[in-house]
């Protein structure tokens, strides 16, 4: 891949604006590659790891932000517990999924994982624990897969695995107290939780995919 | 020995069995577990990747609920619970701009002062293996598994303070004192695909399969886990791996406790060990420590 970096890039307030909200000292990589080498998910990944630290350093926000690997990243903190400079690269993968939240940039290939988050947050805030049921369904539904592991359900319904009735417990009003406070002091767009740009995305991708196939 | 405990979402639905033979080894062995009341969900995977204070927030308020209870010790048994608590008590023991913030956010002050364990620290360093081994009722000789930590118990090892970060041997010992062989295997800390279970589930399988594999290869008849997600990923995706890789595994994936329950001479049923989707029980029979039909 060959980009021009222009001057304004490399100048932007980007990396120093990363180093003083994160606390990482992106500027002490030496791009010795062992995070790329010990990644789990690097072979799905568009950039390595390491890439995206040398991206970062250089001032691409753009496409950093848009890239799918920040997505893909598992937080396995293999990179973070190998790396010889003590940067923690899982906290600086998250740092850049919750600034693509925030802006509202998400790669058009990687649109489940962003969704399945914001599902899997409303579901607590709605029942205080996790209503597997629910997660199942709102995402199957959303993500337009309505019968994906269909066939797993009969067993884990025989063997009480799962239920149908969501947890019930008595203080949820703290729980979404917390909710709303974490947003309003972490700055996080709460309101718009189930972005429909999202979903739509998604559903038109799923679509063209089937159309795809049948030909 | 009195401890609160917090088992998380997962060991109520999916990784019921976990729970259910923690408390049988608890109870067997005289350690008392009382659940936090009216706990919360820690917030696990999303929560740390959508919002950094909530993040802290959900595990901080189960935090002061043990405390409130009046105790100072909390246990859980699931990995990803395990480190996001911990990290969340790191963090309001060290950083002072957090402590504030998260103050406010869940309206009362914490200062870390709750010490949170994993089970298998509490049966190994604070019960003591020594102990365990006079509790055994008969050794489970014959069996031959592959012990499979995964990401989040051991890492980052400043904060979790568990184990040796490339290998661990924790649960290798554990196998060790009540008559398993545990093989030698380079996987035991790789990622299984972790949240991506529904996301994502090609890289589960293939990270997964790998990890089956290399199980198999090392002659393993069974894996030994430690978190449900890890085991979900391995149990109930195998027959999908299977057709996927046209291979045919038949590995069991047990919980560390169900083995130990079954050393102590509990009963079967109370390990809840017919609720895994590859089936144990013809290995278990066959090796003589299930009766034969």
């Amino acid at each position: 891949m060959k980009w021009f970096i222009s001057h304004e890039t490399i100048k932007s307030p980007f990396l120093k604006t990363l180093e003083k909200d994160c606390g990482e000292k992106i500027s002490h990589c030496y791009q010795c590659g062992k995070c790329s080498a010990g990644c789990p998910i690097s072979f799905e990944m568009d950039y390595l790891p390491n890439q995206i630290i040398r991206m970062v350093q250089l001032g691409m926000e753009k496409q950093v932000l848009s890239s799918k690997t920040i997505w893909l990243c598992a937080s396995c903190l293999t990179c973070t517990s190998r790396c010889p400079r003590e940067i923690d690269i899982a906290e600086i993968m998250d740092y850049l999924r919750r600034l693509a939240y925030k802006k509202q940039l998400m790669p058009l290939g990687e649109t489940e994982i962003p969704l399945f988050n914001k599902i899997f947050l409303r579901n607590i805030e709605l029942c205080g624990r996790l209503y597997e049921m629910g997660l199942i369904a709102m995402f199957n539904l959303l993500s337009g897969e309505f019968f994906k592991d269909m066939s797993l359900a009969p067993k884990m319904f025989l063997k009480q695995k799962i239920s149908i009735f969501p947890p019930r417990i008595r203080n949820i009003k703290e729980v979404r107290a917390i909710f709303k406070n974490s947003g309003k002091l972490g700055r996080a767009k709460r309101d718009r939780l189930l972005q429909p740009k999202l979903i739509f995305l998604n559903l038109f991708r799923k679509l063209i995919e089937k159309i795809e196939r049948l030909k | 020995m009195k401890y609160a405990y917090f088992p998380g979402c997962s060991l109520h639905s999916t990784a019921k069995e976990y729970d259910l033979s923690t408390r049988a080894v608890a109870d067997a062995l005289g350690i008392e577990l009382i659940e936090i009341p009216d706990w919360i969900c820690c917030g696990a995977t999303p929560a740390h990747i959508t919002m950094h204070l909530l993040s802290l927030a959900l595990p901080v308020k189960n935090l002061i609920k043990a405390k409130n209870m009046g105790s100072y010790e909390v246990v859980t048994c699931c990995a990803a619970c395990f480190n996001r608590l911990k990290i969340a008590n790191y963090l309001m023991q060290n950083d002072e701009v957090h402590r504030q913030k998260v103050a406010k956010i869940v309206g009362e002050p914490y200062q870390g002062t709750v010490k949170v364990r994993h089970f298998l620290d509490v049966l190994i360093n604070v019960f003591g293996l020594k102990n365990l081994k006079e509790n055994l009722t008969r050794q489970l000789s014959g069996l031959k598994v592959a012990c499979y930590y995964g990401c989040l118990l051991t890492r980052p090892s400043e904060i979790t303070e568990l184990d040796d970060l490339e290998e661990p041997h924790l649960i290798d010992d554990l196998m060790q004192t009540i008559g398993i062989e545990p093989v030698q295997w380079p996987y035991k800390t790789e990622c299984c695909g972790a949240s991506f279970s529904l996301t994502k589930t090609d890289i589960v399988l293939k990270l997964s399969n790998d990890i089956l594999q290399m199980a198999q290869d090392a002659g393993a008849q069974a894996l030994v886990v430690a978190c449900p997600l890890c085991q979900s990923n391995l149990d109930l995706r195998q027959a999908m791996i299977n057709k996927k890789y046209k291979k045919n595994f038949n590995l069991p994936v047990f919980y560390f406790t169900q083995l130990v329950g079954l050393a102590l001479g509990i009963e079967p049923k109370k390990l809840g060990l017919e609720k895994h989707i590859v089936n144990c029980l013809p290995l278990l029979r066959e090796k003589g420590i299930l009766a034969k039909r």
